[in-house]
């Protein structure tokens, strides 16, 4: 097999792994910083034993997206070596800001936030929740800029390596490098802040699903009711806030990946020929035939939605040559999936928040059941998302620029009508990676992630899950046992005894009162 | 500044990432080196995990850094090291990986069978890492066959020779007595004795490789002893590790346990110091051909990015040492089991 496909399957492997993690670190930790600061205003001790609650899960999800994340660090190198080598000037540098800036932020006051509620006070405690939640928002925004350059670079020239004072040449060919010229300009690249803003909205959806899904969990089974639903209030306001921006700053990056990578919008859309284009709304693009298969699209969609015009021409992959595309069907899947993904979000999230209003939303159990099980739904999203980003940017590993004519209604073209990029600046996917490793050590490392990767997700939605059917402490469980006060050494096995006496208790009543009141 | 003094700086900047990474790093993944032997109850092997619980991650950070600095200050370095050790890496990786979920997962299930396994990859995946650091840096002084392009075609058999791993069981021997001066000052009773007789047992295998290490660099590195011609003032690194491991039996005798630990944190900076004397100005070096060697000079980045990058250090590095003394300040004293320990 072929380094190149193996090195790719590889990071693509690592990456989705490693990124169920991010997006609920960022997420939860909003959620933690809403929680403490509720607690620090109004001292009631829901607030607190929610945060704790919250707190180690948290620390569960955190501990395996640091493990992972090193895994992504080392592989630029181990991988793509040859990648490295030309972008390490700019790549490199916010990579090491970010661990310069980030993690040891995130990193250190985790141990705070974690470890230190007993040795610190609730204000000095309630700063480490808000400096982790910084530092792992901090730590998205490097790795996107270093992304955002690779998608659309600039702020840097390409230039001769020079070794020992002489260009260097490989194959007869000089070997190249991109520097940075001016940072700022590589930091706010055209794609950064558009990004930036979608990943961010993204984790908020993910966390906050999280949190609700548990939280529905919770309230179906009668346990830790007044916890939930406040843990499910504060989720819900920021996944209805999050879900609506999703669909505003989806459309402000279409625009912007259409004028830098207009390849890849046009195999997100399987816009085949340049001219008016619809969205598709469902179908299959079929390369052979160059058209969507079962396709039921809006006339116009796409025009209208770039250009606010549905008969302005858009550019389609008829202006590329077919090695300059990338794959339409993988490109189109999952572009299509993120976005049916992002409507169903709008939809249930201000479903529930209008029951909310009225009242009604904890009696509605098919909508908590919903809840408990859609969680899965934004990990999908976040994830797919990013297929879109990178399976898009194909074939290359550093994108081109795109020349458009002076009137932008079209692309810039050379003979035969197709674009002709200028691959100096830029480097195809399958020349960045390492000149000496072997198919056999990828394949073998392939395997070692697998197990690996599969065993660490199987502990963590067993552990997870055993975190979750303990649940925060119950309030009044003292009252209620003698000798099981819920801060220190307290036994499940007895909680759960508590829990179930509660439970029982509390259907009891409800029931009474329905008998009372008929 | 000039463009080689900004070369320089980030060599030297780069040698200070790697020794606070060993000095802080060292003593956790010691304490994994020794956690099944020293601490047999359950009780013990909490307190064990737990006297690091707040740190490692921070401290690995250090790591993390280290490499995201080379990859920024000298590309051509990173690809080289990264791409030539692949099969060292992977196992790093895996060992990291297990380390740091053995911690996590260990006590959030109660049973027998399911905590054994934790302490033993918690065990396997800190030696395994410790090793693999020390067979690099063996490897890094005797040098590697690179090509005219700066590429390693051999396998990692080639990188297992004998005196990396020498070196390896060196490290090996260095962090476990590094963990063990540090477990010391955490614990209390039963458990610091048994840490005591380990740290006795590491410090004098410890002895033993150092010394065989020394003698085999003078004979078989003669780049390094050569280097040293070049830069005398390297002697006092040589000379400052060994007062350092002299004085970790002396203070111990005195009952100066942090004294012991601070001679250990010393030594493991005298170390890198060493390390980077010799080695310098290579950063790989090619044993084939010493044109074909990947230097600080060859490897850099442009002068500009050098230069932002040292701004950017100047920027975090003062915030980063405030927040590592707020939280080593703050988890002070012996560890103890509360609600919210692994």
């Amino acid at each position: 097999m072929d380094p190149v496909v193996l090195s790719r399957l590889q990071f693509a492997l690592t990456i989705a792994f490693h990124y169920i993690f991010p997006p609920l670190t960022i997420g939860m930790g909003v959620v933690l910083v809403w929680l403490e600061g509720a607690f620090l205003k109004t001292r009631k001790p829901i607030y607190e034993i929610a945060a704790r609650f919250w707190t180690k899960v948290f620390a569960l999800n955190f501990a395996i997206g640091v493990a992972t994340g090193i895994v992504m660090e080392f592989q630029f190198g181990t991988n793509w070596a040859t990648y490295s080598r030309f972008v390490g000037d700019v790549f490199g540098s916010a990579l090491a800001a970010e661990g310069i800036f980030a993690f040891f932020l995130e990193s250190g006051f985790l141990a705070l936030l974690v470890f230190g509620w007993d040795r610190v006070g609730p204000r000095l405690h309630f700063f480490a929740t808000l400096m982790v939640a910084l530092g792992s928002i901090f730590s998205s925004v490097w790795i996107v800029i270093a992304n955002s350059w690779q998608q659309t670079p600039a702020g840097h020239h390409v230039v001769p390596v020079i070794r020992d004072g002489e260009p260097v040449f490989q194959n007869g060919v000089p070997l190249l490098r991109a520097e940075i010229v001016d940072f700022w300009a590589m930091v706010f690249n055209p794609s950064t802040v558009h990004r930036l803003v979608h990943v961010w909205i993204g984790a908020f959806i993910m966390g906050a699903f999280f949190v609700m899904s548990i939280s529905a969990w919770y309230l179906l089974k009668r346990r830790h009711e007044e916890f939930a639903r406040r843990s499910f209030d504060g989720a819900l306001v920021l996944a209805t806030v999050a879900s609506l921006s999703a669909l505003v700053s989806g459309h402000f990056q279409a625009e912007m990946v259409y004028h830098h990578q207009p390849a890849k919008m046009a195999a997100f859309e399987g816009h085949y020929e340049t001219g008016p284009a619809d969205m598709s709304l469902l179908g299959w693009p079929d390369d052979e035939s160059e058209s969507i298969r079962f396709n039921i699209a809006v006339p116009g969609g796409l025009s209208m939605l770039l250009h606010q015009d549905p008969n302005e021409p858009v550019v389609g992959l008829d202006r590329f040559r077919p090695e300059d595309r990338p794959n339409v069907a993988i490109s189109f899947a999952s572009y299509h999936i993120m976005i049916a993904l992002g409507m169903f979000f709008i939809a249930l999230t201000l479903l529930a928040s209008f029951l909310r209003w009225r009242g009604t939303l904890y009696r509605q159990r098919w909508l908590l059941w919903i809840f408990v099980f859609a969680v899965i739904l934004p990990l999908i999203a976040n994830e797919i998302g990013w297929v879109a980003a990178e399976a898009g940017r194909q074939p290359w590993i550093v994108h081109p620029p795109v020349e458009w004519k002076a009137d932008g209604s079209d692309v810039v073209v050379g003979p035969g009508g197709v674009v002709v990029y200028d691959e100096t600046v830029a480097l195809r996917t399958v020349h960045g990676v390492s000149p000496t490793v072997r198919a056999g050590q990828v394949l073998g490392s392939i395997i070692g992630f697998g197990i690996i990767y599969i065993g660490l997700g199987a502990v963590w939605v067993f552990v997870l899950n055993s975190k979750i059917q303990h649940g925060p402490p119950v309030i009044g469980a003292e009252a209620l046992v003698p000798g099981s006060a819920p801060s220190g050494g307290w036994k499940p096995s007895r909680l759960l005894e508590v829990i179930r006496k509660e439970a029982a208790k509390r259907r009891r009543l409800t029931r009474d009162k329905e008998r009372g009141s008929s | 500044m000039s463009y080689e003094a900004l070369c320089i700086t980030w060599f030297l900047l780069l040698g200070v990432l790697l020794a606070g990474y060993a000095v802080l790093d060292g003593f956790d993944l010691g304490v994994g080196i020794l956690h099944p032997f020293v601490a047999r109850t359950d009780r013990e092997r909490r307190l064990s995990m737990n006297s690091i619980g707040p740190l490692w991650d921070g401290n690995e950070v250090w790591l993390v850094t280290f490499g995201g600095a080379l990859f920024a200050a000298f590309p051509h370095a990173y690809a080289t090291v990264f791409s030539g050790f692949y099969t060292a890496f992977m196992l790093l990786l895996l060992a990291l990986i297990s380390r740091a979920v053995s911690l996590e997962f260990r006590s959030k299930v109660k049973t027998d069978g399911w905590r054994q396994f934790w302490d033993w990859s918690f065990f396997a995946g800190s030696a395994l890492a410790t090793f693999l650091f020390g067979v690099a840096t063996g490897n890094a002084m005797l040098g590697i066959a690179l090509d005219e392009f700066g590429d390693f075609h051999g396998t990692v058999l080639d990188q297992l020779g004998p005196y990396p791993i020498l070196v390896g069981l060196m490290t090996l021997s260095l962090f476990a007595m590094h963990g063990g001066l540090y477990l010391y000052l955490k614990t209390e009773d039963e458990l610091q004795k048994r840490v005591r007789d380990w740290m006795w047992r590491s410090w004098g295998l410890f002895l033993v490789f150092f010394m065989i290490t020394t003698v085999a660099t003078v004979a078989f590195v003669p780049r390094s002893t050569a280097n040293f011609q070049h830069f005398p003032w390297a002697a006092a690194f040589a000379l400052l590790a060994i007062l350092a491991v002299a004085n970790i039996p002396r203070a111990l005798y005195q009952q100066r346990a942090g004294q012991a630990f601070a001679s250990s944190c010393v030594l493991i900076v005298c170390l890198v110091g060493l390390f980077g004397a010799a080695s310098f100005p290579n950063l790989v070096t090619a044993s084939n051909d010493p044109s074909h060697s990947v230097t600080i000079f060859n490897a850099a980045s442009s002068p500009k990015t050098l230069g932002i990058m040292l701004t950017i250090a100047a920027i975090g590095m003062p915030f980063v040492l405030i927040y590592s003394a707020v939280i080593y300040w703050t988890f002070r004293g012996k560890v103890d089991l509360t609600d919210h320990s692994y």
